[in-house]
């Protein structure tokens, strides 16, 4: 690997661009993605930025069981956001449909329709579990480059699907 | 005039090589400052550094056509005449490089705001009209005030040459000027009160919705040089004159270090205007001063 590939290596792992998009999710994890980047998780030290367009993102977070309607949504975004590209599932719902399985509003889970990198489980998952996601986003970002997506490859799953927190602050808030 | 030292005022010292860092300097002591604000850590240093290398490695949708040429030169027309502005800054009191005078400034400074409301007519997306749209609006109501405070610091001074202007010694109508100046430098780098252009949330950042890859890179860039400029521009308006270039230099760093961190400091603290306060603040709130710093000027001038 010559330098300029290490340099744009590095760069790629630590300059993580995300979209968020909203696949019929309750709110919940939307919630989440939003407070990792507050002052208490500051995802922002990862070089992650909140972006406005798919166009300037490297990574794709998707929420929800992925309706009906929410089908053809995904499949523009995903193709509106330039390579080399990932994407993340957040929460149970994209990667199992959760509660709502067999519902027949629903066309999931999310990999029938496009490649997911990283399942972040929970309902809804952590913040810091979603920045864990990220940055294993980032890191296989780097190291995939512009070679396509492994179609079988094994789906990597990040976080213990915890909602509750594990520090002692909060154990001492709700006992 | 010589040639070398042309060269080495483009190139080098204020030109690209020390204005292309100062842009990703000045690009993360933005962001920096509105973590620290918000009690947050903040990105790295080499935050700014990253993405343009990374936005250089991705791919660009391919378009076809005028319109895809012109999507690719509005960015580069953008970066070429921010990194001119730059290097016409009066850093270095020298005999030869450029003689730069104000009015070409002005018309360099301007040119990147001119490319945006193109580039956004140019994507042809809804959000990017509406964020061109936005812009020209906000160049229409800050420039009067801009033109109006740059027109009166020079007539002031009896010369439109930034030299000597630099060299002249500062009267108390020219911290008039400058002050109307830092007033119109938030909406002129698009920041919080004013960052009506490229809203992320309402219009999807409005003309750059479309760009992807290099040519974000280079709007990442132009933004970042922009900031150089405009501040340069304050920071050699406000220096004290001193003939010692190895003194001089470190002062002007300093100062447009201290505009950077003031106008980020007041893009932290406050949240953006809709489009009609801004300019009725513009044309109705900082028009005035603009207006009596000139007549002041105008009278001043007619009595002696």
């Amino acid at each position: 690997m010559n330098l300029w590939n290490r340099l744009m290596c590095t760069c790629r792992r630590r300059s993580p661009w995300l979209f968020h998009m909203n696949s019929g999710s309750c709110n919940g994890c939307d919630i989440e993605l939003v407070a990792s980047l507050t002052p208490r998780y500051d995802a922002e030290q990862l070089g992650v930025r909140l972006e406005g367009s798919p166009r300037h993102a490297d990574i794709l977070c998707i929420t929800g069981p992925v309706t009906r309607n929410a089908v053809g949504a995904i499949q523009t975004v995903y193709g509106q956001v330039c390579g080399p590209k990932a994407v993340v599932a957040i929460g149970s719902c994209p990667a199992t449909t959760n509660v709502f399985i067999d519902s027949r509003t629903l066309d999931g889970p999310l990999n029938k329709h496009i490649p997911v990198d990283v399942f972040v489980p929970g309902c809804p998952p952590r913040p810091d579990a979603i920045i864990q996601g990220v940055a294993k986003a980032a890191q296989i970002l780097a190291e995939r480059g512009n070679n396509p997506p492994i179609a079988d490859a094994a789906p990597q799953v990040v976080g213990s699907g915890a909602t509750e927190c594990a520090c002692n602050e909060c154990k001492e808030v709700q006992p | 005039m010589n040639l070398i030292t042309a060269l080495a005022r483009l190139l080098i010292f204020p030109g690209l090589l020390f204005a292309v860092p100062a842009a990703w300097f000045f690009l993360w002591v933005e962001r920096k400052a509105v973590a620290l604000m918000q009690g947050r850590i903040g990105p790295p240093f080499m935050q700014p550094f990253y993405d343009f290398i990374k936005l250089l490695g991705k791919t660009t949708p391919l378009r076809e056509g005028i319109g895809g040429l012109l999507m690719k030169a509005w960015p580069l027309l953008a970066v070429s005449s921010a990194a001119g502005a730059v290097a016409l800054l009066p850093v270095l009191p020298s005999s030869g490089g450029f003689e730069g005078d104000l009015i070409l400034l002005l018309a360099l400074l301007e040119v990147p705001s001119m490319c945006i409301i193109a580039a956004g007519f140019s994507s042809r997306s809804i959000f990017g009209e509406i964020g061109s749209a936005r812009e020209a609006v906000l160049s229409v109501s800050y420039n009067v005030v801009f033109l109006l405070a740059i027109v009166s610091i020079a007539a002031s001074q009896h010369t439109f040459r930034l030299e000597a202007l630099a060299q002249l010694p500062a009267s108390p109508l020219r911290w008039l000027g400058v002050l109307a100046i830092l007033v119109c430098l938030p909406a002129k780098l698009h920041l919080n009160p004013f960052s009506l252009p490229n809203a992320e949330q309402e219009i999807y950042s409005g003309p750059m919705v479309e760009y992807a890859g290099p040519e974000l890179a280079m709007w990442e860039l132009s933004h970042g040089l922009e900031w150089v400029a405009a501040t340069g521009l304050v920071a050699t308006l406000a220096a004290p004159h001193v003939t010692l270039w190895w003194i001089a230099a470190p002062i002007f760093v300093a100062l447009s270090f201290a505009i950077v961190l003031l106008l980020s400091i007041l893009a932290s603290a406050t949240a953006r205007l809709a489009i009609d306060t801004t300019v009725r603040f513009y044309w109705q709130c900082t028009l005035i001063f603009a207006v009596l710093a000139i007549s002041s000027v105008l009278f001043m001038r007619l009595r002696s």
